[in-house]
């Protein structure tokens, strides 16, 4: 994979993460995406990590990033889609998500976001 | 389950090497292949994932090389997968320093090894400073 692509919806981005990241994947990405909310008046992201069959301290560590580095610009952020086994790694792992909001849909996560109708 | 995995007979055994990024994914992708293969639950097989990606990376980011061999093992009672992960990198000074959790928002120190021990039934270190480490993990499950 070379880049996360990054979809623009209005008034927020939505992010599909898949695996195989590396570091300079990663930080192309998070350059990528605060510049996006920056230049669009991005108010939410929403990160769909349903492609992760596991999320170790690496991921982890990226998702913790790009909720704050969003938070600083305005924009809040959601994760969306986390496969079961994966949520019952992450806590037995000890990885700490606790400033991450999570969705189990899109839909919800939208809903989250305060985005009320898609389709204007 | 503290069971002694050089009690057990061996059914296959592999190495993969770690020196680049994308090797980590290599090591991950092997230990998924087994563990799915060997029968194991997708949660089990998610932690055996998991575990292997942190040993894996530390491989990497600390030592710059070193393998990962994985060997499925078996007794009447039960089989494992073990995998030993090595290198000759700088070791580790202080490894009950190493073993505490070491992962919360921002924090970029620390390997936090005793998370990872979490996500196997039997974890054992050895390392030497300037000589390397030797990490091995095992998961255990019943034969019916």
């Amino acid at each position: 994979m070379d880049k996360i692509l990054i979809q623009k919806i209005n008034n927020f981005l939505l992010v599909a993460i898949q695996e195989d990241m590396d570091d300079q994947i990663v930080l192309n990405f998070q350059e990528a995406l605060t510049e996006q909310i920056t230049k669009h008046h991005i108010d939410g992201v929403l990160i769909d990590i349903s492609l992760l069959d596991l999320v170790d301290s690496f991921i982890g560590r990226m998702l913790g990033s790009i909720t704050a580095m969003s938070q600083l610009l305005g924009a809040k952020t959601v994760i969306v889609g986390m496969q079961p086994a994966v949520a019952i790694t992450i806590v037995e792992l000890g990885l700490n998500l606790n400033n991450i909001k999570s969705a189990i849909t899109l839909e919800r996560g939208m809903e989250l976001l305060g985005v009320n109708n898609f389709w204007h | 389950m503290a069971l002694n995995p050089a009690q057990f007979k061996i059914c296959k055994s592999q190495k993969v090497i770690i020196q680049s990024e994308p090797d980590i994914v290599n090591v991950r992708r092997q230990v998924r292949e087994w563990a799915a293969q060997a029968g194991f639950s997708l949660t089990v097989q998610t932690k055996m994932m998991t575990a292997a990606s942190e040993l894996a990376r530390n491989i990497y980011r600390y030592a710059k090389q070193g393998h990962a061999e994985l060997t499925l093992l078996q007794n009447e009672k039960r089989m494992g997968l073990q995998v030993v992960f090595q290198d000759n990198g700088p070791g580790i000074a202080d490894i009950d320093l190493a073993m505490q959790d070491g992962y919360s928002t921002g924090n970029t120190l620390g390997m936090g090894l005793g998370g990872t021990k979490r996500l196997v039934d039997y974890f054992e270190i050895e390392s030497s400073v300037n000589k390397g480490t030797r990490i091995i993990i095992v998961t255990w499950k019943e034969i019916k």
